[in-house]
Parts: structure tokens; C-alpha cells; sequence
């Protein structure tokens, strides 16, 4: 995997990424990588991907109605930065 | 009066008996705690004021005969639980200052029973290894030898069981975090049925392999905290609505005619001949008690570990989007707009083990690979749990060995992430097709711990826990406790 395909991926996954660090992550992905490969080994024609692990069951959906109350102030505490009980980040319009 | 070595039916009817209170028992165990902490490193944080209040509370029910089979007895929660006004870090920077604003429905559960927490266990950051040397707070130490790893992720809840400072410590298990520290410690592991225990509250890491479970002593303890902990919870969308038996009187279910499928490929090359020992001698145990032995196979098994390092990671990089440095969590200081800011606040926040996770599970869902890496993976779990129902069809259980080897060297394994994963060989099938799974110790090898794997149906914990309670029955491994600790 070439370093510009390393950045690429730190900036989908939106994780800091410095030049020191892609080489190592150059040999651990590869190494990852060719050891998943051995999945193509599998005969999986017909074979429908699974997506649950229990039989015969799906996601439980439920009615679309409000269930929880007003907690923002409790979910608020743990936020970096608040004001008006808005979240605050770096401003993005200009 | 040695309160610590005792099971959670003695503590109970000690308890009811009034031969020691709750408050005797806490205080008991905080001192224990204070006193190994430093060699262990077990613990993140320590509830001891809270702990001693609830005792106090609890001392009181019992007083006027209002007790349930839990009530006064303390736990530890595995790091990963939200925990009400309790700091909750998943052994992350990322959450080293998140203090939870409600309980997970499990520690709710045991609250309700009137269980008393005594603290919150380390474990590998965001339960993503099997050594517990991934923790922002330092390894945990195995109480058999300081020297080795206690296995993990749940390796700070095995190691406070198995040092006996608390009767059970709440774990999860996404691919072996029960079952491989549970061995590497020598204590009773039960990863119960995908969807048997809720999610709600228990930070996802995977969210279609995650389940929470139990460490104790023995498998009788674990049928106690499993009839606590099961059931249908509406604030899980995986939880599966569905009864939940007795499993304490489930324990007495016969043993003779079980059938015990050994899986031929858990006996292959990379099993360690002394623990393949230890394992058929248990085996023999079983034979002798009246079960049949059968070979099973299972040819797809030994893709397990390539799905899983496809599957997991791709649910792991989805998951943790959520940590963005916005509304909860690790924040970087003074970014330029808002991209530095989620870049840089994920970069300090995650360690090294972690952000490999994520980076293997975006580019495995990455435009154009796709299809070539998570849908394949997710085909080869099919075969393989399709492989395990056809097993199930001749047998009741399936049998052997947890891990490779005993516990390995702090330090051995951190090199190259593919030999740390192989770890998990025998342990991540259970976890692919959902079924619940227990380790339970069976020997030792240079005087460490070895664990047996017992495997079942969906659903059949009963099954499993009188195999391992007959197991424990004729064996007293279980009841072995590291030099320095009785």
C-alpha cells in the first residue's frame, strides 16, 4: 500500500496521521490485509452474506414516537464546550 | 473468616444468616482491592465511599427480610458498562474524563438486585485486544505470574475474580474477551447467546458480536448472575424477547447420554501438547460421567479468524465515528476548523491498537473493495455458522481447548498484531455464529491455569452450565487460587 493510500484512508476514517507514523501503518495493513485474503480460499457461490447472527432473525423495528424525555443538560455535562446548551465547534461558515 | 473464597450461595446465606453483614463483606474486599491493586492494576477506578453506602443500604433489606439471592454481595463492572455518575473510559484516553450519564441495563439489573459495586475493571482500550496491553491505563498483570498477561480484552475482570476480590466481575466477549482471559486466569468464563444479555449502556465495539457475560469462580456462580442478567430489554434492538429459564435449577440437568462433539480442527497444529493434555483428561472426566465422545469437523473453522478481522473492524470504524470531539470525549486543543478538529481529537484519543482497527475497517468498506473484503467475510461466517449447525445436529455440545497456550509474557505478542490475533483461534467461531460459549479451568500447565471451551446451541446455557457444574463436581481446579492471594 502506497503512503498516499494510507493518508487517504486516515482522512475517510478522519484520524490525524503523521508522516512518522504511515510506514508503520503501511506494514501492519498489509500484513492484515494479506492474512484476510485467505478468506478467498472459501467456496461461497449461493451462499447468502450474513448479516445476523441468530437464525431467522432481523432488526426489531419499533413505532416511531418519542421515548425519551428532555436530558440534554445531563448529556451536556460531558460535552467539551457549551454555550446556550449548543455544542461549539470551529466555525464553518464563513 | 475467610469471606472471599466463598461462592455466591454461601455469601448469600451467610448474608441471610446474619453471620456477617454486607458492610463486613465490602470492607473486606476494599481492603483486598487496596492491597493488590498496586501489583495487578486491575481496577481503573475504585468506588469505595459509593460502595460502602450501598452495603449499608443493603445490610438494611436484609434486616427487615426483604433480600433477594444477590442482595449485599459485591461485583466489579468491566470498564466497558456505563455506570451512572461513574467515570466510564473503556481504558481509553477517548473517555478518560466521561463520566456516564445513565447505567448500562445490566449494571441497572444487578443494581436493582442490590449488588454492590466495588469498581470498574481494565480492559483493552475499547475491548480490542487479548492481552489487556492495549489500556490507556496500563496492563493488567496476571495474579498466577506478574510477569504474563492476563488475556482480555476482560482481563482486569478475570484477574479481580481469579485474585479473589470480588465474587464476579461483569465482562463482554466479542471474540474471545470472556472465554480467553477466563482460561489464561482459571476462572469460569460464560459468553452467553448473542442477544441472550443486553447491549443497552455497553460501549459497541461490533455490534453484531458483542455480548456481555459473566467471570466467576465456578459455573454455579455463573447460572446465579445469568438468571440476573438475561432478558429482554426494548432499549436494545438485538435483545432477543424470548423467557429466561432457571439456570441455577437447570444446573442439576443429567449428564449421561450428552453427546460432546470434539471438533477435530481445536486439535491440530498450534495447540501446545501439554495443554492438549489437560483438555482430554477433562474430557475423560466427561466419558466417565456418562456422555459420548464424537469427532466433529468443521473444514470452514479455520477462516474464522480472517472473517472476524474483516467483520470486526468494519463494525468497530462505524461505531466509533461517534467520538468526534463534539459531544462527549477527548477533545483537541485550539483546531483550525472542524475537520482538525475530529482528525486531531480521534488521533490523541485512540491508541495504536484501536486506530488499526479502524483504518483495516474503512478500507475494507471502501468504495470498490467491498464487496471483496465485508461481503466475503460475511459469506464465510454463514458456512461457518451453517458448519456449526450441522455439528449440532449429532451433538450437544461441543468441546476443547480455549486458547493455544496458557498466558504468554507481557511484551511478547505486541509486535505484530496477526500473531496477538491468532490468539483468538478457538475462541472467535462461537462469536461468528452467535452461540453462547464458557470456558471453565481444567488443569494446569507449569502452574498455570488451562481452560476448557464448552460450546452450545443458541440458547442452550442450560445445557452448558450443568456440563461445566458437573465438570466442577469432580474436579477442583476451579477452586485453585494464585500463590499470594488465598
Amino acid at each position: 500500500m502506497k503512503p498516499e493510500q494510507i493518508s487517504a484512508i486516515a482522512h475517510l476514517a478522519r484520524l490525524s496521521m503523521d508522516e512518522a507514523e504511515i510506514p508503520s501503518y503501511q506494514q501492519s495493513l498489509a500484513s492484515i490485509l494479506s492474512f484476510v485474503s485467505d478468506l478467498e480460499r472459501a467456496q461461497t457461490q449461493n451462499v447468502t452474506p450474513m448479516a445476523h447472527p441468530l437464525p431467522g432473525l432481523t432488526q426489531r423495528l419499533r413505532p416511531d414516537v418519542a421515548t425519551e424525555g428532555d436530558a440534554h443538560e445531563r448529556y451536556q455535562a460531558n460535552a467539551p464546550q457549551v454555550a446556550a446548551s449548543l455544542y461549539l465547534v470551529p466555525k464553518v461558515i464563513e | 473468616m475467610t469471606l472471599h473464597t466463598k461462592s455466591l450461595a454461601a455469601l448469600a446465606a451467610g448474608l441471610r444468616a446474619r453471620e456477617f453483614s454486607s458492610v463486613e463483606l465490602t470492607r473486606t474486599l476494599l481492603a483486598r482491592i487496596e492491597a493488590y491493586q498496586p501489583q495487578l492494576n486491575a481496577l481503573i477506578t475504585v468506588t469505595g465511599p459509593s460502595a460502602m453506602q450501598a452495603a449499608a443500604v443493603a445490610d438494611g433489606v436484609l434486616a427487615r427480610g426483604g433480600a433477594g439471592p444477590l442482595t449485599g454481595i459485591p461485583l466489579v463492572h468491566k470498564d466497558i458498562f456505563c455506570t451512572e455518575g461513574v467515570r466510564t473510559t473503556c481504558a481509553s484516553r477517548m473517555l478518560d474524563n466521561f463520566v456516564a450519564p445513565y447505567d448500562a441495563t445490566v449494571v441497572a439489573k444487578l443494581k436493582a438486585e442490590g449488588m454492590i459495586m466495588l469498581g470498574k475493571a481494565n480492559m483493552d482500550e475499547f475491548a480490542m485486544g487479548s492481552s489487556n496491553e492495549t489500556s490507556y491505563y496500563g496492563p493488567v498483570r496476571n495474579p498466577w505470574n506478574p510477569q504474563l498477561v492476563p488475556g482480555g480484552s476482560s482481563g482486569g475482570s478475570a484477574a479481580v475474580v481469579a485474585a479473589r476480590l470480588a465474587p464476579f466481575a461483569s465482562a463482554t466477549d466479542t471474540g474471545g474477551s470472556i472465554r480467553q482471559p477466563a482460561a489464561l486466569c482459571g476462572v469460569t468464563g460464560l459468553k452467553p447467546t448473542y442477544g441472550r444479555v443486553s447491549r443497552y449502556g455497553m460501549i459497541a465495539f461490533a455490534s453484531s458480536l458483542d455480548q456481555g457475560g459473566t467471570l466467576t469462580t465456578s459455573a454455579a456462580d455463573a447460572a446465579l448472575m445469568l438468571r440476573a442478567m438475561a432478558g429482554f430489554d426494548v432499549r436494545d434492538s438485538t435483545s432477543v424477547e424470548r423467557a429466561v429459564p432457571d439456570y441455577v435449577a437447570a444446573l442439576e440437568l443429567p449428564l449421561a447420554g450428552m453427546k460432546i462433539g470434539l471438533l477435530k480442527e481445536f486439535f491440530e497444529k498450534g495447540l501446545d501438547r501439554e495443554n492438549e493434555r489437560c483438555v482430554r483428561e477433562a474430557l475423560a472426566v466427561y466419558e466417565k460421567l456418562g456422555a459420548k465422545l464424537l469427532e466433529v469437523s468443521l473444514p470452514n473453522l479455520g477462516l474464522s479468524v480472517p472473517a472476524y478481522y474483516v467483520v470486526a473492524p468494519a463494525e468497530c470504524s462505524s461505531n466509533l465515528a461517534r467520538f468526534d470531539g463534539v459531544r462527549f470525549g477527548h477533545r483537541a486543543k485550539d483546531p483550525k476548523d472542524l475537520m482538525d478538529l475530529y482528525k486531531r481529537s480521534r488521533g490523541e484519543g485512540f491508541g495504536a491498537e484501536v486506530k488499526r482497527r479502524i483504518m483495516t475497517g474503512t478500507y475494507v468498506l471502501s468504495a470498490g473493495y467491498y464487496d471483496a473484503y465485508y461481503l466475503k467475510a460475511q459469506k464465510v461466517r454463514r458456512l461457518i455458522a451453517n458448519e456449526f449447525e450441522q455439528a449440532f445436529a449429532q451433538v450437544d455440545v461441543v468441546m476443547g481447548p480455549t486458547t493455544p497456550t496458557p498466558a504468554f509474557a507481557l511484551g511478547s505478542k505486541t509486535s505484530d498484531p496477526i500473531t496477538m490475533y491468532l490468539n483468538d483461534i478457538y475462541t472467535i467461531g462461537a462469536n461468528l455464529a452467535g452461540l453462547p460459549a464458557m470456558s471453565i479451568p481444567c488443569g494446569f500447565v507449569h502452574n498455570l491455569p488451562v481452560g476448557l471451551q464448552l460450546i452450545g446451541r443458541h440458547f442452550a446455557e442450560e445445557r452448558l452450565l450443568s456440563a461445566a457444574h458437573a465438570y466442577q463436581r469432580e474436579s477442583d481446579w476451579h477452586t485453585r487460587i494464585p500463590a499470594g492471594y488465598e
